[in-house]
């Protein structure tokens, strides 16, 4: 008698476990990867909830440069705002839950690269003319920098805050010891990170953050460009397949297989932070990363004087010198605020050349509008660089709906080319092209 | 939680079944008033989701229309036929995970129930310490799941970590420093800390489980010449039968559907030998917004549990009625 309603306990139990399970696997756990409560709609009285990307050296230090600024917004206007600043890892997911959910802030930080692709939700409000009078005019923006803002010939969905670029970082002083000057071809940067390499003593030539699937999508777009090949054709339907590509991101692995410039622990390296640390506590001689990078240096203590930065530079025989895709950060509102008018009075006060010169700095950031002057370093000639490859030798990552899912897909299949390396495998073209493959299939099936 | 659930139903079970019921008495709604509240939560949280993630699995829907997915055009069985298309990338990438989740749930299962097993066996008997004992081996059950493996993942860093500095810097066993959470190794070391997670479990139930067996059974084989060893196997063991059946079914199921472990120890880094299913739905609907894919890779995983569930349950009841 016991044992049997004690298993028809088990078989009730069992089933709801069962049952459990399946629907967790696609409602439950995005609540459960958010790791906490977001606040819906802003209260609706007035005041705002605001998502922002982290931009300085650490989530805390991006709270106390913003929380004055902040303020002075509530001073002016009388807005409350409610400031949550999420990290790089968290924030594409947390944007996803809150689309799917319709718990969302009112304004959000976005990498700007996902604006076509939050675009295609219908989530986020478009700037028609109303709303770009609102926030002051579409002139007032540089041109490059407002393209990344949606799909062409669309109203955007957002609007540039924060411009950014990569830029190649080497340390003075390790490259002249060397005897080497700094790289103006990719032949040149791997000879340059040969001569410093010292596996020994744990000095390496370059510093990559090779377990981050977003550096690593960037660098297969750049790398990928550089040789003429194209993510997507007009249609919007992915090309990751392309020769191009494929050997964009060979050459971009082999820093690490063939050229032996890359220590192998950087396959774990899931954030670039780790990777700038390396550089600047002179682990690695060169890093390739963004402008934003200057506050980590010297917060890790490496004076101002102590680096420079060149372009990143592409092979001698490239089809395109193309040094960056235009990065930065856009800002969107959210079509369910409760409170739109509120939401443009702060995207304009951000996007305002106060706040922009204000925040330039301690967030090394780019200006995105026009006339206004780089403020993120007092170097004029490290300003003048970055303002060049932003200007003149960057390229949008394509503006089509699915291109997140390159970023997604694509970035992590690198992730894992890079732990076979680093684990004592090989990857070959035709490993890059069958993954690429594999991605490719992926981001298909959701196109349709 | 499953535990309560089941020790609870049972109790009820007994106080709601009189020896005989002639009529219906005054109050004989009582029972059911106190249940409704469960039934209708139970409603709410599982069983309507469960029926809104099976229509999910018959339609597109994508990031177009994730803020208004009522508007999603169906597309009757197309999500399941890419799902076990295994041929083409995603069905073979499902495939390669459901594999993975085989081995290590049966690794896991059968680990954690031998330790699970030993120790309540040898902390049976009063000896100085023995609570000591219990409390630490529980710990790990006791501790938040977030922050038992965040820590793991710290420890199996491979410049940094402790695992490297106890193997290579102080016992000098590897030359070179492994990878554990990249590679092939990250199977291992995802099993690992499963088992380290579950096994106090199973210690716990069976420790429970043996606290009726009575001492004079076990005395009454002693005079008979019993040595330890065939005590455990035909006294422990028998009399231990019916909390097996239902440990070693909650132990499957949870091992199988286990998220936490690796999203908290792998996080982005989502290693092929680590990829476990749930955590491989996770990521094949949120990789490419294809909520409908999901859904539908998540009803074949119910599917299948529910499949191995039934057979399972068969097979005990069979063997139990011959027994």
């Amino acid at each position: 008698m016991k044992t049997r309603s004690l298993r028809a306990s088990a078989v009730a139990a069992a089933l709801l476990l069962g049952m459990t399970a399946a629907c967790t696997s696609n409602s439950d756990n995005a609540d459960d990867s958010d790791g906490g409560s977001t606040e819906g709609g802003g209260g609706g009285g007035g005041s705002l909830t605001y998502w922002a990307s982290n931009q300085g050296t650490s989530i805390d230090n991006d709270k106390e440069v913003l929380t004055p600024v902040l303020e002075a917004f509530t001073e002016q206007t009388g807005i409350p705002v409610e400031l949550e600043v999420i990290g790089w890892n968290d924030l594409q997911t947390r944007i996803q839950t809150a689309v799917t959910s319709g718990q969302a802030p009112d304004v959000v930080n976005i990498g700007n690269t996902w604006a076509a692709s939050l675009q295609a939700t219908g989530a986020f409000m478009p700037f028609g003319d109303e709303e770009m009078d609102a926030i002051g005019g579409a002139d007032k923006f540089v041109e490059t920098a407002l393209a990344t803002g949606g799909a062409e010939g669309e109203d955007p969905t957002s609007v540039p805050v924060y411009g950014l670029a990569y830029g190649l970082y080497y340390n003075k002083a390790m490259l002249e010891a060397a005897g080497v000057e700094p790289p103006t071809t990719w032949e040149e940067m791997v000879s340059a990170a040969q001569a410093v390499t010292d596996p020994a003593t744990g000095v390496y030539g370059l510093s990559l953050a090779s377990g981050s699937y977003t550096e690593n999508s960037h660098f297969a777009f750049i790398n990928g460009a550089q040789n003429g090949a194209e993510l997507f054709d007009s249609d919007g339907n992915p090309t990751f397949t392309e020769d191009g590509t494929v050997e964009g991101i060979k050459r971009y692995l082999d820093l690490m297989q063939e050229d032996e410039v890359v220590n192998p622990s950087n396959a774990q390296y899931d954030n670039a932070a780790l990777a700038v640390a390396d550089f600047a506590t002179g682990k690695a001689a060169m890093i390739l990363t963004q402008n934003n990078a200057g506050a980590t240096i010297t917060a890790n203590g490496m004076p101002d004087d102590a680096f420079g930065v060149v372009a990143l530079p592409a092979p001698s025989d490239a089809e395109d010198d193309i040094a960056s895709h235009v990065a930065g950060i856009n800002l969107s509102i959210f079509t369910n605020t409760d409170n739109k008018d509120g939401a443009l009075q702060f995207v304009e006060y951000m996007t305002s050349p106060e706040v922009q010169t204000q925040l330039g700095r301690p967030f090394s950031t780019l200006p995105v509008l026009v006339d206004t002057e780089a403020t993120f370093t007092d170097n004029t000639e490290l300003a003048e660089t970055f303002t060049d490859i932003y200007n003149n030798r960057s390229a949008p990552l394509p503006l089509v709906p699915a291109e997140d899912q390159f970023e997604n897909t694509v970035g992590k299949a690198m992730n894992q080319m890079f732990a076979t390396i680093a684990t004592g495998g090989t990857v070959s073209e035709d490993d890059v092209r069958a993954a690429l493959q594999t991605a490719q299939d992926q981001v298909q099936a959701s196109v349709g | 939680m499953a535990t309560t659930a089941v020790s609870e139903k049972d109790d009820a079970g007994q106080e709601q079944r009189p020896p005989a019921r002639p009529r219906r008495r005054s109050g004989w709604w009582w029972p059911y008033a106190l249940l409704a509240p469960a039934v209708l939560f139970e409603l709410v949280i599982h069983v309507v989701p469960m029926i809104t993630g099976v229509w999910m699995s018959t339609r597109q829907l994508t990031k177009f229309f994730i803020s208004n997915w009522t508007a999603a055009p169906g597309v009757g069985l197309r999500n399941y036929q890419v799902a076990l298309d295994f041929d083409a990338a995603v069905g073979e990438a499902l495939l390669r995970s459901f594999a993975v989740t085989c081995a290590f749930t049966v690794l896991v299962v059968l680990v954690s129930w031998t330790f699970g097993m030993a120790a309540a066996v040898v902390l049976q008997r009063s000896f100085r310490g023995r609570s000591g004992l219990r409390t630490l081996f529980l710990v790990p059950y006791a501790l938040p799941v977030y922050a038992g493996v965040l820590t793991w993942n710290f420890m199996l860093q491979r410049d940094t970590g402790a695992i490297n500095h106890i193997l290579v810097d102080n016992l000098g066993l590897i030359d070179d420093r492994p990878f554990w959470l990249i590679g092939s190794n990250a199977f291992w070391s995802v099993v690992v800390v499963a088992i380290w997670k579950m096994w106090p479990f199973a210690f716990l139930m069976l420790m429970a489980g043996l606290q009726s067996v009575p001492q004079d059974v076990y005395e009454a084989s002693a005079v008979d010449g019993a040595h330890a060893y065939r005590q455990w196997r035909s006294i422990t063991l028998p009399m231990l039968r019916p909390v097996n059946i239902v440990l070693v079914l909650v132990m499957f199921l949870w091992v199988f559907n286990d998220f936490n472990t690796p999203f908290v120890l792998f996080g982005t880094g989502q290693p092929a030998a680590g990829d476990l299913i749930s955590f491989h739905i996770y990521n094949a609907t949120f990789l490419t917004w294809n909520f409908g894919l999901g859904a539908a890779m998540s009803v074949l995983l119910l599917l299948f549990l529910l499949l191995v569930t039934g057979i399972y349950l068969l097979i005990t009841n069979r063997e139990s009625r011959r027994a």
